[in-house]
């Protein structure tokens, strides 16, 4: 067989490679993960009501951490689950702050009531509008926030023990953040 | 009978009309609005514009591009706007730049490619080789196409 030959005859088999080797990258990665654009940015400029004090406004200027902003709603199935991990969280120093999004007051601050609540304070963001600039699209997310409120890392996702450990505690620290 | 029908047309055209719940003012704005919404992908659904979605978030994705179209931004700002929140997935005509370049120039160069392999091989065959009968032979297959014809 020729040189040139050997070199067509190859060429659908190294297609194929090619080709395979996407695919199996397609297999392991979760196409629902978006990553966030607002990495390494600041926290857009809002002006909402406090969930708990409907009069009382939070801004952008009060999302200064090192802290975690979660994105939580009481319809959230995944948010039940975290809540323990964030309470836990909590109670070991790690500043939280809620953003109840696209939630009922009521239900909210029940649900908090019921089952204890982890954040410092909460954003009540009814109409998700903070939600959109931060390009949140489903809850829970969780969002770490440096001291100069620069958006660090966002977390899709439910909050474990195990990627705490091993994926956001790192991050924390790094962006000088303190705790257990 | 006919009256049955006709209550249920009136049933679909309620239906329709609370679907179709964003009005302009001006119809080119409402032109554009239905091409935006056809072409920003829903962030939550991974294959379905947020047109066709019913998706909490497709509805505030298009309150929000309702409420820009209105304030005057174009169809590109407004598509730049959500690119800038949800990234590229949100867009269904993805950007020109180097990690998407393979996915708009690859169909056109494994095409080429195709066309040149095949011209190189066509070029490079050999003519075939004229077909030699010997004169006895020839008189053969004239006399059987003749008998065949009588």
């Amino acid at each position: 067989m020729s040189r040139t030959r050997l070199l067509l005859f190859s060429l659908p088999l190294l297609a194929f490679l090619v080709m395979g080797y996407f695919f199996l990258r397609a297999l392991n990665s979760d196409p629902s993960l978006l990553p966030s654009t607002r990495i390494d940015q600041r926290v857009p400029a809002f002006t909402l009501p406090s969930l708990m004090d409907a009069r009382a406004m939070i801004s952008e200027q009060d999302v200064k951490g090192p802290l975690l902003l979660n994105v939580w709603a009481t319809w959230c199935p995944s948010c039940k689950v975290e809540h323990p991990v964030l309470n836990e969280l909590s109670k070991n120093g790690i500043r939280i702050v809620g953003l109840n999004y696209k939630d009922v007051r009521e239900a909210a601050i029940k649900y908090l009531e019921f089952n204890g609540n982890p954040y410092q304070e909460n954003i009540y963001d009814e109409a998700g509008d903070l939600g959109l600039d931060l390009g949140v699209y489903g809850a829970p997310e969780t969002f770490l926030i440096d001291a100069e409120g620069v958006i660090r890392y966002r977390h899709v996702g439910v909050v474990t023990p195990e990627n705490w450990r091993e994926l956001l505690w790192p991050k924390w620290q790094e962006m000088g953040g303190k705790g257990p | 009978m006919r009256l049955f029908i006709l209550s249920l047309l009136m049933v679909v055209g309620t239906a329709y009309a609370t679907i179709d719940a964003y009005e302009f003012d001006d119809y080119e704005k409402e032109q554009r609005f239905r091409a935006l919404i056809g072409e920003l992908r829903c962030p939550k659904c991974q294959n379905q514009n947020i047109s066709d979605s019913n998706a909490g978030l497709a509805k505030d994705i298009k309150d929000r591009a309702y409420r820009l179209i209105n304030e005057g931004k174009s169809n590109q700002e407004i598509t730049g706007y959500m690119v800038e929140r949800y990234g590229d997935f949100i867009t269904y005509r993805p950007p020109m730049k180097p990690s998407t370049w393979f996915l708009w120039f690859g169909p056109f160069v494994l095409t080429s490619l195709a066309i040149v392999i095949l011209l190189i091989r066509k070029l490079k065959a050999k003519p075939p080789e004229p077909v030699s009968v010997d004169a006895a032979k020839h008189k053969k297959v004239e006399d059987l196409l003749k008998k065949l014809d009588d």
